[in-house]
């Protein structure tokens, strides 16, 4: 992988800051130059939030993500504000239980997967999230289980221990879909 | 046999204030309680913007010039800087403290900032020649309000201490004058119960004191020092507005 | 803090109050305002546990005039703020100038004027390096342009401080003060404690008093004042001017960005470069003193200059007077928090190409 420039979105409260950082952090385990870049004010109180990850070999320039190698959609303000911003030959990952259409663009690849309703099957109705990370990694064939542990150790607190393996477990789910 | 000498607490500085007022003798009573207290090697002054300005002139013990209205929140600094080591005091006038400061008192005094605050009413500008004070009584004739205060068009004075008594936090208000010998030991207990209140960690003590400014009342020393009895007192009540400890006493 | 082979993933505002937390600051006041309150946040959960003090003041004003309190007893002190914040605290600049106080200002900088905006901007360039208050003085303004820099010139804002007695102004903007990025804390340098004879801390009935103060009322005293000070400045403008050039060994182009600014503009150039159009970039990282002679030096070299700014052009005017207008500078910007993108950059850098007939 030389670059990759990520941009997850969705609402508040979907864990969308978290997804990215956990990118982010995977990405400096693995000895990439990283950035993380959140939307910040107003408009995150209940509206959309998003995130820009910026992974890669090289130093990060410019940590704004304007052109999306990677595109995290988990609703559909999200898909409707930056389907079009996606690089040509992209990936989108859409969250297809709260996304009713689909995506428009055919330069890109998309996956589409109902993450809210595994994670609400899964008794983790909260981790929507990691069910898409999940997917992202395997779809990136990133999916090293030492290093996803190891990423995961460093965005759970230690107070919260037992959240790892149900994050991990979580992400598997999505993994495997 | 030396019956009267200079406190240690005062520079050999010739003071700038106009005959007759009464800035040097709080500066006198300060210096005198900082000697008894034996706490010149410790206490840092805050000094404000107006007639006192240059009080930094005349205090021994280290001192620092504040912009106006501040002299509140730089004491806070200077206070937190070393809570255990600091004696720390401001020294302030109407338009200072009550006017273009008056969020910096407020908020020192809610946070029970423990600091020593001296409060000079006289009840206008004096150093920019006598312009309209927060402070200036109902009809009082000045620069400003050269046809009375009317309180229809510019509102009524500033009643500090009982102002903050209405706040949790202060641990002592109380308003003195130093028209009189009698009133000028009052006024004295009061500073040194405001600097102990704060050598015993108690908190924020101010004390209000009721000045005279002749050149700017336009008024003889003598007629200046009546004028306090006559128009001020009746308007700003002296005693004591809140202590804390005092009435936590009462209560056991 | 998470540890990734020393290196840890921080806000540059939560790396800000580390750093200076590591560089001995152990007085923190503020009021809060969007997009530096990380800072407060962080300071006012890491002070109570190290013998620190956080203490949110009432207002801006009361913030910086507490920051004068603790400078003026020598011990390390900062303030945060944004923009209209900042303006909040001009009085209070002119004061430490005036008394000669060290201490560290950051502005997390949000578009303007007047309430503006909460986005990044870098407008209060003007206000950082020529006009922070009333009066002849100056910051030392140092420009971060990643998260590690934002710990790194924490750390040597607060020794610039002491060494020369002045406030050091950290003039971020609302992404870098947002973004997070791995820092190295552990590469983080504090330079030697400065003696401070000046600092008003008592007497102890062992010396004259100390008076920190801003008076006077001589004008041939006062101006004596200025004199000496502005000697400091000079000094300083030859010691601690600091900038850095990217690939402007044989540059026809030069941009001239500092801060988020300067990170667009890297993408740019590497797109240019791959065009075969030589440009290259000079980053100030002190914005006052401004790095005038690389400047200068490229002025003989280069046919063209790009200042990229998020302003309406103002670090524009310190390259045209550093250059001495000797090449062409155009501005490429975008305001209100809008940031300008590396296309946009791009295309400033084509258009000036052309215009010099160099390399297509």
């Amino acid at each position: 992988m030389s670059t990759k420039q990520f941009l997850f979105s969705g609402f508040g409260g979907q864990g969308i800051l978290f997804a990215g950082k956990f990118i982010a952090y995977k990405g400096l385990m693995d000895g990439k130059n990283v950035s993380w870049l959140p939307s910040y004010g107003p408009e995150m109180r209940g509206g959309t939030a998003s995130c820009g990850v910026i992974v890669g070999d090289e130093t990060v320039g410019s940590p704004i993500v304007s052109r999306p190698d990677v595109l995290v959609a988990m609703n559909l303000p999200s898909l409707d504000k930056y389907e079009s911003s996606v690089a040509p030959g992209g990936i989108i990952f859409v969250d297809s239980t709260l996304v009713s259409r689909s995506v428009n663009r055919t330069d890109v690849t998309v996956y589409p997967v109902p993450a809210t309703q595994m994670a609400s099957d899964n008794g983790t109705p909260t981790l929507a999230n990691m069910i898409l990370v999940g997917k992202i990694l395997k779809v990136l064939n990133d999916f090293d289980e030492d290093s996803v542990r190891t990423a995961l150790g460093k965005v759970i607190s230690a107070k919260r221990a037992d959240m790892l393996e149900i994050n991990l477990n979580t992400m598997k789910l999505g993994a495997d879909y | 046999m030396v019956v009267f000498d200079k406190p240690h607490a005062l520079t050999d500085a010739p003071m700038h204030y106009c005959p007759g007022c009464t800035h040097g003798i709080v500066h006198r009573l300060v210096a005198e309680v900082i000697d008894e207290l034996g706490i010149e090697g410790k206490t840092i002054g805050v000094a404000p913007v107006g007639c006192s300005v240059m009080a930094y002139n005349y205090f021994a013990c280290d001192m620092i010039e504040a912009a106006h209205g501040r002299a509140p929140a730089v004491a806070t600094g200077v206070k937190r800087a070393d809570p255990e080591n600091h004696v720390v005091f401001t020294y302030q006038g109407d338009g200072d403290l009550a006017s273009i400061g008056m969020a910096e008192t407020v908020h020192a005094a809610a946070r029970n900032e423990n600091i020593t605050v001296i409060f000079i009413n006289n009840a206008i500008y004096g150093m920019t020649g006598g312009q309209m004070a927060p402070t200036s009584l109902p009809g009082q004739v000045t620069q400003t309000s050269p046809y009375g205060r009317d309180t229809n068009h510019c509102g009524f004075p500033i009643k500090v201490c009982e102002l903050l008594s209405e706040l949790d936090g202060p641990e002592y208000l109380t308003r003195v004058t130093v028209n009189s010998v009698k009133n000028i030991k009052t006024a004295k207990a009061a500073i040194k119960k405001a600097f102990q209140n704060q050598i015993d960690g108690k908190g924020f003590s101010l004390v209000e004191v009721l000045s005279s400014c002749p050149t700017n009342w336009g008024m003889t020393p003598q007629k200046a020092l009546e004028w306090i009895d006559e128009k001020m007192i009746p308007y700003y009540p002296l005693g004591v507005y809140k202590d804390r400890s005092a009435a936590k006493e009462e209560t056991k | 803090m998470i540890t990734v082979s020393d290196k840890v993933l921080m806000k540059g505002n939560e790396a800000i109050a580390e750093a200076a937390i590591i560089a001995g600051c152990r007085h923190y006041f503020g009021y809060p305002i969007t997009p530096q309150t990380e800072v407060a946040a962080y300071m006012a959960k890491r002070m109570p546990k190290i013998g620190g003090c956080f203490l949110q003041a009432e207002s801006e004003i009361a913030a910086i005039n507490m920051v004068y309190g603790v400078a003026s007893t020598g011990k390390r002190v900062m303030t945060s703020s944004s923009s209209p914040g900042i303006s909040l605290k001009g009085e209070g600049l002119s004061y430490l100038a005036g008394s000669d106080l060290p201490a560290l200002v950051v502005n997390v900088q949000r578009g303007g004027p007047g309430l503006g905006g909460i986005q990044p901007s870098q407008s209060d360039y003007f206000q950082a390096t020529r006009a922070g208050g009333h009066g002849d003085f100056k910051m030392i303004v140092l420009a971060p342009a990643s998260v590690q820099e934002m710990a790194e010139l924490t750390v040597k804002g607060f020794d610039l401080a002491d060494k020369y007695r002045m406030t050091t102004m950290l003039l971020a903007d609302g992404t870098m003060g947002q973004m997070m990025e791995p820092v190295a804390l552990n590469e983080l340098k504090v330079g030697a404690p400065v003696e401070k004879p000046w600092a008003t801390t008592g007497t102890k009935l062992e010396r004259e008093h100390n008076i920190v103060n801003s008076l006077f009322l001589d004008p041939a005293a006062l101006e004596q004042t200025n004199f000496e000070r502005f000697d400091r400045y000079k000094t300083i403008e030859e010691n601690e001017t600091m900038y850095e050039e990217y690939l402007m060994d044989d540059a026809d182009i030069a941009i001239a960005a500092f801060g988020i600014a300067a990170r667009v503009s890297k993408n740019a150039i590497d797109e240019a470069r791959k065009d075969g159009i030589k440009v290259g970039m000079i980053r100030p990282i002190t914005l006052w003193p401004f790095p005038v002679v690389p400047f200068r030096k490229a002025a003989d070299q280069v046919k063209a200059m790009i200042s990229v700014e998020l302003s309406m052009g103002q670090m524009i005017e310190d390259v045209r007077l550093a250059t001495e207008c000797k090449v062409p500078v155009t501005l490429c910007n975008r305001v209100g928090g809008m940031i300008p993108s590396p296309e946009q950059v791009l295309e400033s850098i084509r258009t000036a190409a052309a215009k010099i007939g160099g390399a297509n």
